[in-house]
């Protein structure tokens, strides 16, 4: 059998497909993050809980409705993207001009809410949420077996960030929405509506984590605290990454995921932990973030 | 003499204080209360008086309770040095987390902490001598320099009662200090404090190592008077509890996380058994409308009205 320095080969890239599945997840969850602070100035503490949402309401409407997978994949991130747009009219738009810290356990208080509502309704065990048919099977790939859904993952999770740069850094509403971060008044007197602008950019971030919960939901159980934890792996990313840059909160989940495959080849036992050393490595070596600026 | 109105309520709480085994209120409860106290007071020492939000608080506070829990139950070493090693443990992870984490400020500072706390947490579940998801459990509380026996509930409870007196006192006195003074000049201003010559990150891992070291005694303390330590109390959401106490009470007040970790306690305990999961739920609810409503807090109100009728009268 081909190894790699004493591993054998298809356990490691086993270990890497996981580790860039997971990469994904994180670069998804970190994207929505920084597009939130760049305009709201919000550290989303619920973004763990929106991305728990949207898997749930991925398997209620399959359970209840009988909407099937890609109904959900657009259905889910909707109605959870709805929620996150009267969280932020009812409670956060309150404190914009307070210190950030605020915002921040505001949203710590309303994860609590929505998870343990959540624990409420449907007990903490999680629910299975089968493999869609079309994405079934496996790639035989000769040196190693690929399952088609992680594949199909790893796909969706690039182009939906793909999509979001290029929105973002190359067309007209990205250039406004650019501007809005950089001088909100300003732009405001340019005649562009920042409020509404504000009130859309929540709900579309917590869109994005919503989406991939619906994503997780094949892989990972369905369960009120799937993204409790989650959410402080994905605050570390982007402090790794720095929070102020789009394409640096891609690059660093995709690039933290992949470490993190390999860890759980070399010493399984730092797997959970690794990402959070980088972090104290990265804080020692370059404190403003592989990518940040300020 | 006209004794201020403070120092007759802080004297009526300790006359209470020494009453509660008189009138049957449960020790076990009131000793757990007393350490979420002592908890809450060390946190607000940073956030109350300069400023730091550290949103990873648990981990010295659970950290200091497997030490001094191993301790006690493997070595059975006596009580005033597990306790003590408990909260070296606490410091030194403190000074670990704090010079990494005064790197960032503000929202940054907090997101380290967190993440660090975390990579704690997992520590802990890995880690063999924690017991990982049973925990510490059976811990004997032994007794106190060989003389007082401690297996006695009113006997812990005055032991947990003095301590608890100890550390109200030691962090007025740290806070009325020309250090206390530089860090809340910190909290105000951080860039002034530069330029007026403090070296300000000295300052901030001082309060952060004894923010952890006062934390890890509360953690010790409750090891000992719960007999266990479990994961629960290095996990997140015991970080956010602790500040949810603070910023009830009344962040930057002496009294104020006091008040708070008496009332979430009590809640926790008496909703617990009557609405089972709806009690995060209730908590989260409290979090958000103290944040969006009622940031000064019970007492810090309570101190503001009293300041305009003084000012008016």
């Amino acid at each position: 059998m081909t190894t790699i320095a004493g591993y054998p080969l298809p356990v490691v890239l086993g270990q890497l497909v996981l580790g860039f599945v997971n990469g994904s997840f994180y670069a998804l969850l970190s994207l929505g993050l920084a597009v939130i602070f760049g305009l709201l100035r919000v550290v989303n503490f619920a973004h763990g809980a929106f991305y728990m949402l949207g898997g749930f309401v991925a398997y209620l409407l399959l359970s209840w409705f009988g909407v099937n997978y890609w109904g959900a994949l657009v259905l889910a991130p909707l109605l959870v993207g709805c929620l996150g747009i009267v969280a932020e009219r009812l409670l956060l738009r309150h404190l914009y001009r307070l210190d950030p810290l605020y915002n921040l356990l505001l949203t710590f208080g309303l994860a609590m809410m929505i998870e343990g509502f959540m624990q409420q309704q449907f007990g903490s065990s999680g629910y299975t949420y089968p493999v869609p048919q079309a994405l079934t099977g496996v790639y035989k790939l000769g040196f190693m077996i690929l399952p088609i859904y992680r594949a199909w993952v790893i796909l969706a999770s690039l182009t939906v960030c793909f999509l979001a740069w290029l929105l973002i850094e190359k067309t007209k509403l990205g250039a406004t929405l650019r501007a809005a971060t950089e001088n909100a008044s300003l732009t405001q007197a340019f005649g562009v509506n920042v409020p509404v602008m504000v009130t859309l950019t929540y709900g579309a971030g917590v869109a994005l984590a919503a989406l991939a919960g619906v994503l997780a939901a094949p892989i990972t159980q369905v369960s009120p605290h799937m993204g409790t934890s989650l959410v402080v792996v994905v605050f570390a990313v982007v402090v790794i990454g720095g929070m102020g840059s789009i394409f640096g909160s891609i690059v660093s989940g995709l690039m933290l995921g992949f470490v993190e495959g390999l860890t759980k080849v070399v010493y399984p036992e730092a797997s959970t932990t690794v990402i959070f050393v980088i972090m104290a490595i990265v804080l020692l070596v370059r404190p403003s973030g592989l990518f940040g600026r300020d | 003499m006209q004794i201020a109105w403070p120092r007759r309520i802080e004297i009526a709480l300790l006359i209470f204080g020494l009453c509660v085994p008189l009138l049957g209120i449960y020790p076990v409860f009131m000793m757990k209360l007393l350490c979420f106290g002592i908890f809450a007071a060390a946190f607000n020492l940073l956030l109350g008086f300069s400023g730091l939000l550290s949103f990873g608080h648990a981990a010295y506070f659970g950290i200091a309770g497997y030490v001094t829990a191993w301790l006690r139950l493997k070595i059975g070493l006596p009580t005033e040095l597990a306790i003590l090693a408990g909260v070296a443990a606490s410091a030194l992870t403190g000074l670990v987390v704090g010079s990494l984490a005064i790197r960032r400020q503000g929202i940054y500072f907090a997101m380290i902490t967190l993440a660090l706390a975390q990579c704690i947490y997992f520590f802990c579940l890995e880690a063999s001598f924690t017991g990982g998801e049973n925990g510490i459990q059976g811990v004997p509380r032994g007794s106190l320099l060989g003389i007082i026996g401690l297996q006695s509930d009113v006997s812990m409870y005055f032991f947990v009662l003095a301590v608890t007196v100890g550390v109200y006192l030691a962090i007025k006195q740290i806070v009325g200090s020309p250090f206390g003074q530089v860090l809340k000049a910190i909290g105000e201003n951080e860039q002034r404090a530069i330029s007026l010559g403090y070296s300000v990150n000295q300052h901030k891992i001082l309060a952060f190592v004894l923010s952890a070291s006062l934390a890890g005694l509360g953690g010790s303390l409750k090891a000992l008077v719960l007999g266990l330590a479990t994961l629960s109390d290095v996990h997140q959401s015991t970080s956010g509890e602790v500040i949810l106490m603070t910023l009830l009470g009344g962040t930057g007040t002496f009294l104020g996380p006091f008040l708070g970790a008496g009332i979430v306690v009590t809640l926790q305990e008496y909703l617990s058994d009557r609405v089972g999961a709806w009690v995060s739920v209730v908590i989260g609810f409290i979090f958000v409308v103290c944040v969006l409503s009622f940031r000064k807090g019970i007492v810090g109100e309570i101190a503001k009205r009293f300041k305009t009728r003084q000012t008016t009268a």
